[in-house]
C-alpha cells in the first residue's frame, strides 16, 4: 500500500483489483451423527461482500453458520475464515441468531443488551468501565436507532428488535456479520428498511455480511453473491449466475424455471413441489 | 413486650435479645443474597428451579435430622447436588423444566424415606417447611454469613457473562462464553441461596425472598444494576419489618414477610400500570 494515497482510495482499489477471500470452503461436507446435511461445497466469499444464503427449511443454512462459528466441525473438506479454521468465540465475527429469548417479561433497556455485546465476555463487575455504554450508544446510532436506547426490549416491535440485535453484533466492530433470518416476522416495509441498514454497514465499513433468508427478491438490489443450499448440495456465485434455469435444475435434480418480471423480481417455478422432499 | 412509637427504644428492646440479634444478622445476609440471586432467577425464568431446589432442600434437611446434624448442612448438600444435576442433564436453560421435575421427584422420594425413618419430633420438619428464623443458632449465623459471602464473591466474578448468557444465550455461546458451565454456576448459586433462605421463610415460602423482590424491582427499573439494588432493598425492608412486627405479635415471621412482600408487589404493579398509562397518554397528546 502506498502511504501517500488516501486510505479510502486504497480500499477501493483493493476491492476492485484483488478481492481478499475472507471465507473459503473446499470440498466441504457437514452432518450430524453420520447423516450428511450437504456436501461437495467449494466457494469463496470476499471481504466487503453482501451475501445471501437461500434455501428451503432444513436445508442446512444455519448449519453453515454453526461451522463458521466453530460450534460444529466439518465432516469432510476444509473451511477457512480469516485464513484459519474457525474457532469458537472469534471476536471478528458478529452473530445475530434466529431465536432470542426476549419476551413481554424482559424489562431491560436496549442499551444494556447492546452493551453486553461489547463487555459480556469480560469477567468481574466492571464497575468503573463506562466506555461500553458509549460504544453501545454509538452502535445503536450506527443502525439508525439511537432513540431505542432507553426503551425496554419487551416493548419493541420485530423490526426495532432486529436493529437492536444488529447493534449488539456490531458493537465489537466485527469484520464479518452472520445474520440468521433477520427478515422473518417483518412486513415488507420493515424488511426493506433493515436491508438498507445492513447494506449501509457493508458498504461504509467494508464488513462482509452473510444473511440467511427465505426469499431472494427483497435482497436482489444489494447482493454481491448468493449461496444456494438445497437437496444436500450448495451452489454459489453472483445472483445472475446462480439464479438460472440450468444451475437451479442441477441443484434440485428436477426441472426448474426462473421467471423474471418487469421490475427485476424473480419467481422460481418448480421449487415449491420439491421443497417437502428435501426437508430434513 | 409492648410496642412504643419511639423506634429507637423499640429497636433497643429488640436487640436486647440474642435470638433477635441472630435473626436480624441471618435475615440481613439472606435478604441481600436472595435479592441478588433472585434477579437472575427472574431473568432466566428459572423460578421453577428455585422452587424445586427448596423442596429438594427439605429432603436434605430431613436426612440431616435423621443423622442428628444441623438441617442447613443437609440443605446445602442436597440442593447443590440436585442443582448441578439439573444443569448437567439439560444444557440449554430454556428447556430445563423436565429434567428439574425429574430430579425433584427422585430427591423428594428420598425425603419421604428419611421422614419415615426419623423418630424424633415433627417440629424439626415444621420449621424447615415454614421457616424458623427466631430459633437460629450463632453457629448457623456464621455458616449463613460464609455462604452469603461466597455467593457475593461468585456473582461479582461472573456478573457480566452470567447476565449475557441469561439474556442472549445463543450469542453468548457464539462469543465463546462457557454457557454450560455458567448454567451450573447459576444453579449452584440458587442452591446455596435457597439453603440459607429456607431458614428465614421455609421451603414453602421461598418465592417471597427469591422471586418476589426481584419481580418488584423489575417493575421499577430497566437497568440490571438498578434492578438488583432495588431488589436487595425490597428484600431487606421486608425481612427487617417482618422480624420487627413478629417481635410484638405472636404469629410466625414468615407469615409477615410473605404478606409484606406481596403488598409491595401489588403496589409496584399498580404504580407501573399508572406510569405506563401516563406515558401512553403523553405520547398520544403529543401527536
Amino acid at each position: 500500500m502506498i502511504s501517500t494515497i488516501g486510505s479510502g482510495i486504497t480500499v477501493a482499489e483493493n476491492r476492485s483489483t484483488s478481492p481478499q477471500p475472507i471465507v473459503t470452503a473446499e470440498d466441504l461436507a457437514v452432518g450430524y451423527r453420520g447423516n450428511t446435511v450437504w456436501r461437495d461445497a467449494s466457494f469463496a466469499i470476499n471481504r466487503g461482500e453482501f451475501v445471501a444464503i437461500i434455501g428451503p427449511n432444513g436445508a442446512g443454512k444455519t448449519t453453515l453458520f454453526r461451522l463458521l462459528l466453530g460450534i460444529l466441525q466439518p465432516a469432510k473438506g476444509s473451511l477457512k475464515i480469516f485464513n484459519a479454521p474457525p474457532t469458537r468465540g472469534n471476536p471478528r465475527i458478529g452473530y445475530v441468531p434466529q431465536r432470542h429469548i426476549i419476551d413481554a417479561e424482559t424489562n431491560i433497556e436496549s442499551l444494556e443488551l447492546v452493551r453486553l455485546g461489547f463487555s459480556g465476555r469480560k469477567w468481574g463487575l466492571g464497575l468503573f468501565s463506562q466506555n461500553d455504554r458509549k460504544f453501545a450508544l454509538a452502535a445503536l446510532t450506527g443502525v439508525g436507532a439511537p432513540d431505542l436506547a432507553h426503551r425496554p426490549l419487551s416493548e419493541l416491535s420485530g423490526g426495532e428488535l432486529q436493529r437492536v440485535f444488529l447493534a449488539e453484533a456490531l458493537v465489537s466492530n466485527p469484520e464479518i456479520l452472520l445474520l440468521d433470518e433477520p427478515l422473518s416476522n417483518l412486513d415488507i416495509r420493515r424488511e426493506s428498511e433493515l436491508l438498507r441498514v445492513v447494506n449501509e454497514v457493508v458498504r461504509s465499513r467494508n464488513v462482509t455480511a452473510l444473511l440467511i433468508a427465505h426469499h431472494i427478491n427483497p435482497l436482489l438490489p444489494y447482493l454481491d453473491r448468493v449461496v444456494y443450499i438445497a437437496n444436500g448440495k450448495v451452489a454459489t456465485g453472483k445472483p445472475a449466475e446462480v439464479l438460472t434455469d440450468e444451475s437451479l435444475t442441477a441443484l434440485y435434480g428436477i426441472r426448474i424455471e426462473v421467471l423474471h418480471d418487469s421490475r427485476g423480481n424473480l419467481a422460481i417455478v418448480g421449487l415449491e413441489d420439491t421443497q417437502g422432499e428435501h426437508e430434513q | 413486650m409492648t410496642f412504643s412509637l419511639n423506634l429507637f427504644a423499640d429497636l433497643q428492646q429488640i436487640f436486647y435479645y440474642p435470638f433477635m440479634q441472630h435473626a436480624y444478622e441471618a435475615g440481613t445476609v439472606v435478604a441481600i443474597v436472595a435479592g441478588i440471586v433472585g434477579y437472575f432467577v427472574v431473568l432466566r425464568r428459572s423460578s421453577f428451579a428455585a422452587h424445586s431446589l427448596s423442596h429438594i432442600g427439605f429432603a436434605g434437611a430431613a436426612g440431616a435430622a435423621l443423622f442428628g446434624i444441623s438441617p442447613v448442612y443437609g440443605l446445602l448438600l442436597f440442593t447443590t447436588v440436585g442443582g448441578s444435576s439439573m444443569a448437567i442433564l439439560s444444557p440449554k436453560a430454556t428447556y430445563r423444566d423436565i429434567s428439574i421435575g425429574t430430579v425433584l421427584a427422585f430427591m423428594l422420594g428420598l425425603g419421604v424415606l428419611f421422614i419415615s425413618l426419623y423418630t424424633g419430633y415433627a417440629t424439626a420438619a415444621y420449621s424447615i417447611l415454614f421457616g424458623e428464623i427466631l430459633g437460629i443458632s450463632s453457629s448457623d449465623v456464621l455458616l449463613t454469613l460464609i455462604a452469603g459471602l461466597t455467593i457475593l464473591a461468585a456473582v461479582a466474578l461472573v456478573y457480566r457473562p452470567l447476565l449475557f448468557a441469561s439474556l442472549d444465550e445463543d450469542v453468548a455461546e457464539a462469543k465463546g462464553l462457557p454457557t454450560f458451565l455458567l448454567g451450573i454456576v447459576f444453579m449452584l448459586l440458587v442452591a446455596v441461596a435457597t439453603s440459607i433462605a429456607v431458614q428465614v421463610v421455609g421451603v414453602l415460602m421461598i418465592f417471597s425472598l427469591m422471586v418476589t423482590p426481584a419481580a418488584i424491582a423489575q417493575q421499577l427499573a430497566k437497568r440490571p444494576r438498578r434492578v438488583i439494588i432495588i431488589s436487595v432493598a425490597v428484600a431487606l425492608m421486608t425481612t427487617w419489618s417482618g422480624l420487627f412486627v413478629a417481635f410484638y405479635e405472636p404469629y410466625p415471621v414468615s407469615f409477615f414477610i410473605t404478606s409484606i412482600v406481596f403488598v409491595l408487589y401489588l403496589l409496584a404493579r399498580l404504580s407501573n400500570r399508572i406510569m405506563k398509562d401516563k406515558t401512553v397518554y403523553r405520547t398520544i397528546s403529543e401527536r
